[in-house]
């Protein structure tokens, strides 16, 4: 392991002040210090941002569900509000690895990381977030660029991520039998007017299946997936699933949680 | 008192081990001490051209740097191979040298090319990335079947071949083969497993300079055999100048039961240095170089009557050792796996033909059950494939050819001296309701799901010993166990054991055993293991022998305490050693009130004299003290059996396989702890049935492994496995006073094709494992589109 700088900041200011293109936040620590052990990344300043009291919690609105970027999988999870809210939500971060990483990961750590086969992601698409940096809002849709490259720009924070609360949704994901991580994950979401299917773990990025949501948005019924195209090209294959394989679980998943909506 | 043998005593030692308090190599360090990281080789197959470690030495806190060099120059013996085995034509198996640092070759990624000795880890470690290496990269061969027609790896060892062994008769099998009404026919792969036991490799060796002795702290299931290997192959010390050490282990399943390179390199560098050695290992080094598991690929073939009578097998293996030829990695394929590879059935012709193969891969050794899943796998789906071919009912088949008169002499090799196997495969049945599979099946169909149903009846060879028939079949080792048995004065006692626990319970139970025998309360006896310093040499454990063996010789040298004792307390009472009866750890004089306990028997066995009120005579010609020993060779392998029944869901949309009932009975003959056995039972079906489903060691054309750490190498999760029905019966070992089997690698043998023959049937198609579902969906399809197609 290569020695780095370590700080603990004690609010947003000081963090971002602090930050250079050769830092990383420490929120959770479940993406950065495994990194760092492996020798996959090596940085000069680790800045803890876990003390900021401002960047964690959940608030509930009537119409939106806001959570604060160094809010814990698990808090999620248990949380009464997201339960209430969206419960697909709190389903998803329960589904989250192992009960270690959701004790220590955030949901501001995991959408920073952008991981092409991490869950979250896939619900800020489906449930038309917008996340709060501590300079500006970006919409879900503009925030995910490509496998593990967001939006942010160097020294930016994510302070919350404020999700709208849709009529009806579910979560319905493939674990990787053995990471746990998302083989392929579909996130329905029903909104006045419109239908969301955001799929994470098939492509280098997350992304919103137009022509399911399409079909979904007319009949918000499982029967109209069989007719909608689902193209394995352009998706990942590894020894864990083909993309044909990918391709029939996006399938397979969107029925079900249509289904379970 | 009441007998402790078949109580379920509490495992005396998961107190300390469950609290944190258990003491691992990694926990043990010096004054002084220096860290080791080795330099491994990232290609599977290169030459090294030149090893420049210029640069490295001036890394800060570099103490020393070793290379193959430095082993040639200090004659410093290779890793060796235990297991001699010949070709069908009589020659020799051929084995490439094995350096424990390699000087002109490396052959698998992982492979030791140098050690960077400094200060601290970290340095040890950024100094490593400085050593440049200059290879010549070659192509690897990777593949197990297509081995013997790929490059040449080493020089004299055409084909890739080790040996090309032959079991059994192939006149007599041609014969029967040319009689049978149908010849059923199959291809398998056994899937190449890495071990990943929770404690990764150590090793921390300690040199004093005045004495010259070096004490090696390792992570060995048999700290004897790593010192003998360690002197007498490797040359690093003689035999009373090497202490070694196996404290706490955490697991081995085989890969932990003889020196690797690591431990060698940390002996010979500590005594070099004259500083202890420290290396442990991560995880990314266990996946690289421990040494892995199974990958055969096997072609069978059972002839059989109509009537399900079977005439015949056989069984034309190839076994990709890796790179190298270790310990037992030539037994595994070929001793340990063909004799049992026609199963628990009468055959009255058969042979196996293993032809061993070298490629650019870690080393593959023993791992738990070591060629019996193997073979168990092999004749399991043949026997169930006839089963279907024949229209039989799996079970009918099974029954037909089971033998049901013992001692049972089995086609090629062994003869199993007790079991009931009928009884076994009954009682499985009834357990697991077989007969309510239909109805179950026809619920699954109403939810959308594949129902299906697996046997698995098994036999196995191991309490691996005696030793002249092991070294007759080519062991270079004796396989006998020791123990020791000392009563301290005041009368509690301490049993030294050649056997090491780590995992399996020792502690408890071979104290179940002392207690039994001497008549001493559990909580006054300790097991002491893993110290080459403490007590007498043993064989260690592995193959399902230290209860057999070495709970044996524990018996044993009880029998000569109580032997001695007679003497000491006819003297201590005035009476006729003839008179002196012992039970309860009491010597009592026949037919009268006069009695010693045993503890008194042993203050006067230290104290011999009178002294006061003290007076304890010893008799003419005993010596004073207290302590036997006994090396116990047993006549016979012994020979547990079972059957498994295994229940499976398949979801024909997504192809998952969910496990849903899962029975297994089992006789290990006496039990002598339940709770144990139950988790020795629980632990193997947990590795069979991840082999099964979940485990699948993937190397690419390279030689690159692809499945290098637990993101990508599935371990089975506690969430993956239903409650499992367990049950037993009992027919005693003939072959040992206790009557005990051996439990420690059933489930491992017999959850594969149980797992398997439930998939199969639930789906319809072969397939191999492991049974993952994007594999198990599309063969769904293809069952889709061929019905689609024939309506
Ligand atoms: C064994 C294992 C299994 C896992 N399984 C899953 C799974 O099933 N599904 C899943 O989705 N994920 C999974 N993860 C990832 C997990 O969810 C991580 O917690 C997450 O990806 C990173 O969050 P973190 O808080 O730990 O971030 P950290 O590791 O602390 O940081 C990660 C990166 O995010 C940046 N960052 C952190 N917080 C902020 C912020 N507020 N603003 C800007 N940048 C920030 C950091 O600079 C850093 O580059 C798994 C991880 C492990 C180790």
């Amino acid at each position: 392991m290569k020695t780095f700088n370590y700080h603990s900041a004690k609010d947003v200011k000081e963090a971002s002040k602090l930050a250079s293109s050769n830092s990383a936040f420490l929120a959770g620590g479940m993406t950065t210090i495994p990194s760092i052990k492996l020798g996959l990344a090596t940085y000069k300043d680790i800045i803890n941002i876990k003390n900021i009291k401002s960047l964690s919690g959940i608030k509930a609105s009537s119409k939106t569900l806001k959570i604060g970027a160094t809010t814990k999988h698990v808090e999620v999870a248990n949380s009464k509000d997201v339960k209430k809210a969206i419960p697909s939500l709190a389903a998803l971060a329960e589904g989250i690895g192992d009960p270690q990483v959701r004790n220590r990961g955030t949901i501001g750590g995991s959408i920073a990381n952008n991981d092409p086969s991490a869950d979250y992601p896939s619900a800020c698409i489906a449930l038309n977030a917008v996340i709060h940096t501590n300079s500006r809002k970006i919409e879900a849709e503009k925030f995910f660029k490509g496998m593990f490259e967001t939006a942010l720009k160097s020294g930016e924070i994510i302070e919350a991520i404020e999700f709208s609360i849709p009529e009806k949704s579910n979560y319905q994901k493939y674990p990787n039998p053995a990471s746990r991580y998302a083989v392929v994950g579909v996130y329905v979401a029903k909104h006045k007017g419109e239908v969301n299917v955001a799929v994470t773990g098939a492509k280098s990025c997350v992304y919103n299946d137009k022509d399911l949501a399409k079909a979904l948005s007319k009949n918000f019924s499982s029967s109209v997936i069989d007719n909608v195209k689902i193209s394995s090209s352009g998706m990942n294959s590894d020894i864990h699933a083909s993309a044909e394989y990918r391709a029939n679980m996006i399938r397979v998943f969107a029925k079900k949680a249509v289904e379970a909506c | 008192m009441a007998s402790l043998v078949g109580s379920r005593v509490e495992r005396k030692e998961d107190k300390k081990l469950l609290t944190g308090r258990g003491r691992y190599t990694a926990d043990v360090n010096f004054v002084h001490q220096t860290f080791a990281y080795f330099v491994r080789s990232p290609h599977a197959r290169a030459q090294i051209k030149k090893v420049d470690t210029s640069k490295a030495l001036k890394s800060p806190g570099v103490v020393s740097i070793l290379t193959g060099a430095d082993i040639v120059n200090d004659k410093i013996g290779g890793l060796i191979a235990g297991w001699r085995i010949k070709s069908e034509d009589g020659s020799d198996m051929k084995v490439p040298p094995h350096p424990p640092l390699a000087s002109d070759t490396v052959n698998y990624v992982g492979d030791h090319v140098a050690v960077v000795i400094a200060e601290t880890l970290d340095e040890a470690r950024n100094a490593a990335e400085l050593v440049k290496v200059d290879y010549k990269i070659l192509k690897a061969v990777v593949s197990t079947k297509d081995a013997m027609s790929s490059d040449q790896i080493y020089k004299d060892i055409p084909k890739n071949m080790c040996f090309d062994w032959l079991l059994g008769d192939r006149a007599k099998v041609k014969e029967a083969f040319d009689k049978a009404d149908k010849i059923i026919k199959i291809d398998l792969v056994n899937n190449r497993l890495i071990p990943n036991a929770m404690e990764p490799r150590a090793a921390n060796a300690d040199y004093n300079p005045s004495t010259e002795e070096i004490t090696l702290y390792t992570t060995s299931q048999n700290p004897h055999l790593a010192r003998i290997i360690i002197s007498a192959f490797n040359g690093v010390a003689p035999e009373n100048k090497l202490r070694v050490i196996a404290p706490d282990v955490g697991g081995g399943f085989g890969s932990k039961i003889y020196p690797y390179a690591e431990e060698v390199v940390c002996s010979w560098a500590a005594k070099k240095i004259e500083r202890p050695v420290k290396w442990v290992a991560d995880r990314t080094e266990s996946f690289l170089s421990d040494c892995h598991g199974r990958d055969h690929v096997t072609h069978a073939e059972l002839a059989v009557k109509n009537d399900g009578t079977f005439l015949g097998f056989k069984n034309e293996t190839i076994a990709n050792l890796g790179a190298y030829a270790s310990v037992f990695g030539t037994v595994t394929p070929t001793y340990l796996f063909g004799p049992c590879a026609t199963g628990v059935y009468k055959m009255p012709a058969a042979y196996s033909n293993v032809k061993a193969v070298y490629t650019n891969t870690a080393p593959v050794d023993a791992y738990r059950g070591a060629g019996r899943p193997e073979a168990t796998y092999t004749i399991e789906t043949l026997v169930e494939k006839a089963a279907r071919e024949l229209g039989m009912d799996p079970a009918e088949i099974r029954m037909k050819n089971f033998p049901t008169q013992f001692p049972f002499q089995q086609t090629l090799v062994h003869s199993v001296d007790s079991g009931d196997y009928v009884g076994g495969l009954n009682k499985a049945m009834e357990i697991a309701d077989y007969k309510g599979f239909e109805k179950r099946k026809r619920e699954s169909a109403s939810k959308g799901k594949l129902r299906g149903i697996g046997l698995c009846s098994y036999f196995e060879a191991c309490g691996i010993a005696p030793s002249p028939v092991v070294m007759m079949l080519g062991c270079g080792i004796g396989l006998w166990e020791s123990a020791e048995v000392r009563f301290n004065p005041t009368g509690n006692v301490t049993v030294f054991t050649g056997s090491h626990s780590h995992g399996q319970g020792h502690d408890t139970t071979f104290a179940q055993i002392a207690a039994d025998q001497l008549g001493v309360p559990i909580e006054n006896i300790e097991i002491a293991h893993g110290d080459t310093d403490k007590g007498p040499f043993g064989y260690g454990t592995y193959g399902s022998r230290s209860l057999t063996v070495g709970g044996t010789a524990i018996v044993k040298a009880c029998d000569k305490i109580i032997a001695k004792g007679k003497r000491v307390a006819a003297k201590m009472l005035e009476a006729s050693v003839d008179d002196i009866e012992f039970s309860n750890g009491e010597f009592v004089v026949a037919k009268s009130n006069k009695k010693k306990t045993i503890g008194e028997v042993a203050f006067a066995c230290y104290l011999p004299g009178t002294y006061g009120e003290v007076k304890s005579p010893l008799p003419e010609g005993d010596e004073p003290g207290l302590k036997e020993t006994s090396f116990f060779d047993p006549v016979n392998f012994s020979f547990p059996a079972g059957s498994h029944i295994c229940e499976v869901e398949v979801d024909p949309d997504t192809g998952e396989t969910k496990l849903v009932k899962y029975t297994a009975v089992d006789d290990f003959g006496t039990i002598i702890n339940p709770l144990v056995v139950e988790g020795q039972v629980h632990g193997g079906l947990a590795q069979g049935i991840g082999q099964a489903l979940y485990e699948n060691c993937h190397y690419d054309e390279s030689g690159q492994l692809i499945t290098a750490s637990y993101m990508d190498y599935t371990m089975p999760r506690a969430d993956n496995f239903p409650e499992f029905n367990l049950g037993f019966t009992c027919t005693p070992a003939t072959s040992n006073p206790l009557g005990t089997k051996g439990c420690g690698e059933a489930g491992a043998i017999a959850a594969p094709p149980a797992v398997m023959n439930a998939v199969m049937n639930a789906i319809g198609t072969e397939i191999s494992m492991p049974a993952t579902a994007e594999k198990v969906w599309k063969a769904c399809n293809k069952n889709k589109k061929r019905n689609s197609e024939a309506a």
